[in-house]
């Protein structure tokens, strides 16, 4: 055989083999990181529900919570009646490849400001994948150890992601005081491509505590 | 390359064909435990966030 053809050869070998590596990367990213990050999430859940039910619950402190703390589940009923994903504290690619990440400098449930929450469309558990989905009076409830928090989204838009204001206790108004209570989703748009932000605002309109065993209206009510 | 890499296996073929097997095994657990982990955070498909410092050139190259 000569040098040429041996050389055609191997570089023939190695399009082939990265070609395999590209395949094994795509099915890295379908479905070994969705597989890690769901039992990482129900891992998180399990475990805060079990904290909730020895301890007596308290409000979710922002002092004393760390970076990847699980503290409340997020529920969207457009999105399934059994959609459950835990709310983590930090939007770090960690921290997001365990449920949907809170922004620290943000609100926390229930409170004057923005409660905001970034989670990822593809990939990684992909809790926000059907986001699109959801239309403006949808309910977006918000569990913590304390209290139910039903919010019902009021605006939905696209805006390039340095468009840090919409995260802002008055979504897109620097340094107006805050009155409402409010909540902000944020996940990547177009889904496979992440060029834009998807944006949900919903303001609060129900707030319900754990203590009465009664759910509230959005998830059917009843205890 | 791969028919060196042949030449090179010891034993017979079954053992050839199970050390061949277990070394691809062992290539694609480094690709998935190390190698494919540092890719992702550098490819776009994950940012998720409105951040000051993102990329508003649509690519989301972080390198």
């Amino acid at each position: 055989m000569s040098a040429a053809r041996r050389a055609t050869g191997v570089v023939g070998e190695l399009l082939i083999t990265a070609g395999v590596v590209v395949l094994l990367f795509v099915g890295y990213q379908l479905v070994w990181t969705n597989v890690q990050a769901d039992r990482v999430a129900a891992e998180k859940i399990d475990s805060l529900e079990q904290t909730w039910q020895e301890e007596p619950p308290t409000k979710p402190d922002v002092q004393t919570i760390r970076d990847g703390d699980a503290f409340a589940i997020l529920r969207i009923p457009r999105l399934g009646q059994n959609y459950r994903v835990p709310i983590v504290q930090g939007v770090s690619l960690e921290d997001l490849a365990t449920g949907v990440g809170h922004y620290p400098d943000t609100a926390m449930p229930g409170e004057v400001g923005n409660f905001s929450v970034a989670g990822h469309r593809a990939t990684n558990g992909e809790p926000f994948a059907y986001l699109d989905q959801l239309n403006k009076g949808d309910a977006v409830v918000v569990e913590t150890g304390t209290t139910w928090f039903t919010y019902r989204v009021t605006d939905e838009y696209i805006v390039p992601p340095t468009q840090v204001g919409v995260i802002l206790p008055v979504p897109n108004e620097p340094g107006v005081e805050p009155r409402k209570k409010l909540m902000t989703l944020t996940t990547c748009n177009p889904r496979w491509a992440s060029y834009e932000r998807l944006i949900f605002h919903a303001k609060l309109i129900d707030e319900l505590s754990k203590g009465d065993g009664v759910r509230p209206d959005a998830l059917g009510g009843g205890a | 390359m791969y028919a060196w890499l042949w030449r090179h296996l010891p034993g017979p073929t079954a053992v050839r064909v199970v050390i061949a097997l277990a070394l691809f095994v062992a290539v694609v657990a480094v690709l998935f435990l190390w190698v494919f982990p540092w890719v992702e955070p550098r490819l776009p498909f994950t940012d998720v966030t409105v951040d000051e410092s993102a990329s508003a050139a649509g690519l989301g190259w972080r390198l």
